[in-house]
């Protein structure tokens, strides 16, 4: 049974990289399913050469290692100080937040302000709106409620030291496994993120890599090489095998950093679940 | 609500709560530029946050007046002329307003039973394995789709899909199931789309269910096995009843969002030929607002949409509280 249930889920995944190594016919004639067909790097060599592949990857990259450090910045004192037990307004703030979880000004509003702050067709959409995920924040809030002793708190005030102090010099350090956390599922988001550049961003420039994968994967927009999409020039079926052999490629291209760095961070990833349980 | 005692003399409080420290001063005598003076640091510390999310999540709270309002566009966001509730009946009366409607309500719907169960039943069979190694493995194994992007995943789907080359109709094709077109057939819409959101995502979630099973005594499981109970039974007597609180939080916090059905994917989903069955609200919206301009008409939609969603949370939520008294608030 779980033999099963592995295979279903893990198959689609390994079909996809073996598909994208082997002979596209042989793959579209349904002689590929276990071990790859007369291996060939085509599909690749035409995502290599596809420019915007690389422009999408680098735009994402930026997004990415930008966006999870203001993520980082905002989120992390802002947790501090709302696990702080004498911060009396902070079940006020907590419910400032979390309202926001429930209910917002639907796509519309969204769009008119982002407009008016001049953030259409502007890279800081990717950055500035998504700062504070509320979410990470209460597991954030709660790692810091239940793994910093008290006692550690009293001591330094003792020794004479700000809250500024303590959260620098004695918080963050002991906090390394909820600031990989966090930063981990901000990153993996940001990574992952379409819906921004579908609705705020017409420019090809700043576009991120899901956009240039919507164009490739599901658009069928056409390669550089000619191995277009369904309605191809004139190659019919013979484009249409080469079509999908890049497209093999491209998930695996855009997903393997994903997938590699996976194994090694699933605990990370299932320690922030875990924390964010408890309260809820 | 409880009281701390702050007298300085007091005995050493409960375990639990919070115990003295130095800057926490009686709360009575607290003035509000007594704690501004001592706590402005970490007022420092929340304001980022609260700028961020003052702007960019109230703010377009701002903007919902607009559904009540023609839209201006010299004079902005709130200089239109009332309309009152014009926009709402207009929607109401549109001929698609049934059709969104119900498309929403039966995708949401699967996605949110199918959905809730899905983890529960892998978590139970993740619970069964014995040693730690191929238990770890499954693990790691149905949580790896969890990371994979919406538009691979949906990508996916189509070159497997495919009536003419994906590996998928070719299987049941040789099984003897042919003329099968995933793509094309409005009634395979919901199924596809529900099957790949648990292929997706019930590994995921069935990571709190374990935490809840591991709680569960082991001597509960022996003495079970004592009297003689089989696999299903310690399920059912042991294993399931550890479940129920976790069960009933995540079924509140799925129903708030019971027709805020996934946008991106059926997005991504939507062709010429599964339209009929795949516009949903937050779809329309889209097209309404963004691609037809109609800034009014599609934020009046969307209000719609989210007072819906807040009104299951609420109702859900009280069911819950007066059924288990297990609730969000």
């Amino acid at each position: 049974m779980s033999g099963l249930i592995v295979f279903a889920v893990l198959y689609p995944v390994y079909f996809v990289v073996i598909a994208s190594i082997s002979n596209p016919t042989l793959v579209a004639t349904g002689q590929v399913a276990f071990i790859p067909q007369d291996i060939n790097f085509f599909g690749y060599q035409q995502i290599l050469e596809d420019s915007r592949i690389w422009r999408g990857y680098r735009n994402t990259l930026v997004y990415a290692t930008v966006g999870t450090a203001l993520n980082l910045f905002v989120t992390m004192p802002a947790a501090f100080a709302l696990s702080r037990r004498e911060f009396a307004p902070r079940k006020l703030l907590m419910f400032f937040f979390a309202f926001t979880m429930f209910f917002s000004g639907g796509l519309i509003p969204t769009y008119l302000l982002y407009r008016d702050l001049g953030l259409i067709d502007n890279w800081l959409v990717f950055i500035l709106p998504g700062a504070v995920n509320v979410y990470n924040l209460i597991i954030a809030r709660a790692f810091f409620e239940n793994s910093l002793p008290e006692e550690l708190f009293e001591a330094s005030v003792i020794d004479g030291a700000s809250y500024f102090q303590f959260f620098v010099r004695i918080a963050l350090p002991l906090s390394m496994a909820i600031i990989s956390v966090i930063g981990l599922y901000y990153l993996v988001q940001h990574w992952n993120d379409f819906f921004t550049g579908l609705i705020f961003v017409r420019n090809n420039e700043i576009q991120p890599l899901q956009i240039v994968l919507r164009d490739i994967l599901i658009s069928n927009q056409a390669f550089a090489g000619g191995a277009g999409g369904s309605g191809g020039s004139g190659g019919g079926s013979y484009a249409q095998q080469f079509a999908d052999q890049i497209k093999y490629g491209v998930i695996v291209v855009s997903t393997l950093p994903v997938i590699v760095l996976y194994p090694f961070l699933q605990r990370f990833f299932e320690k922030g679940v875990l924390i964010g349980a408890v309260k809820g | 609500m409880t009281v701390v005692d702050r007298r300085p003399n007091a005995e050493a409080p409960p375990p639990g709560l919070p115990e003295e420290s130095p800057l926490k001063l009686s709360t009575k005598s607290t003035s509000l530029s007594r704690h501004f003076r001592t706590k402005w640091q970490l007022w420092v510390m929340v304001a980022p946050a609260i700028g961020f999310i003052g702007l960019f999540m109230y703010g377009p709270m701002y903007g919902i007046q607009l559904a009540f309002r023609e839209f201006d566009f010299a004079a902005g966001l709130a200089g239109g002329e009332w309309v009152g509730f014009k926009y709402f009946r207009q929607f109401f009366d549109s001929p698609q307003f049934w059709t969104l409607m119900r498309n929403t309500v039966v995708i949401s719907v699967s996605t949110l039973i199918v959905g809730f169960i899905a983890p529960i039943v892998l978590a139970l069979i993740i619970n069964q394995i014995l040693g730690r190694r191929k238990r770890r493995f499954m693990q790691t194994a149905t949580y790896l789709p969890h990371f994979i992007s919406v538009v691979v995943v949906v990508g996916m789907l189509q070159v497997f899909l495919s009536p003419s080359s994906g590996v998928l109709t070719r299987f049941l094709r040789f099984i003897g199931i042919d003329g099968v077109n995933f793509l094309g057939d409005a009634s395979a819409f919901v199924p596809v789309y529900v099957i790949s959101e648990v292929w997706q995502h019930a590994g995921w979630n069935s990571i709190i269910y374990l935490a809840a099973l591991a709680a569960v005594s082991p001597q509960l499981y022996e003495a079970a096995r004592i009297d003689g109970a089989g696999k299903l039974q310690i399920v059912r007597h042991i294993d399931l009843p550890a479940l129920v609180p976790t069960m009933i939080i995540l079924f509140i916090l799925n129903m708030g969002g019971v027709l805020a059905t996934g946008f991106e994917k059926i997005f991504l989903m939507q062709n010429p030929l599964n339209l009929g069955v795949s516009e949903v609200i937050a779809t329309y919206v889209y097209k309404i607002g963004i691609v037809g301009n109609q800034f009014s008409y599609g934020t009046a939609i969307g209000l719609f949409n989210t007072l819906i969603n807040f009104t299951f949370l609420v109702i859900t939520n009280e069911i819950a509280k007066r059924v288990s008294n297990t609730s969000l608030w």
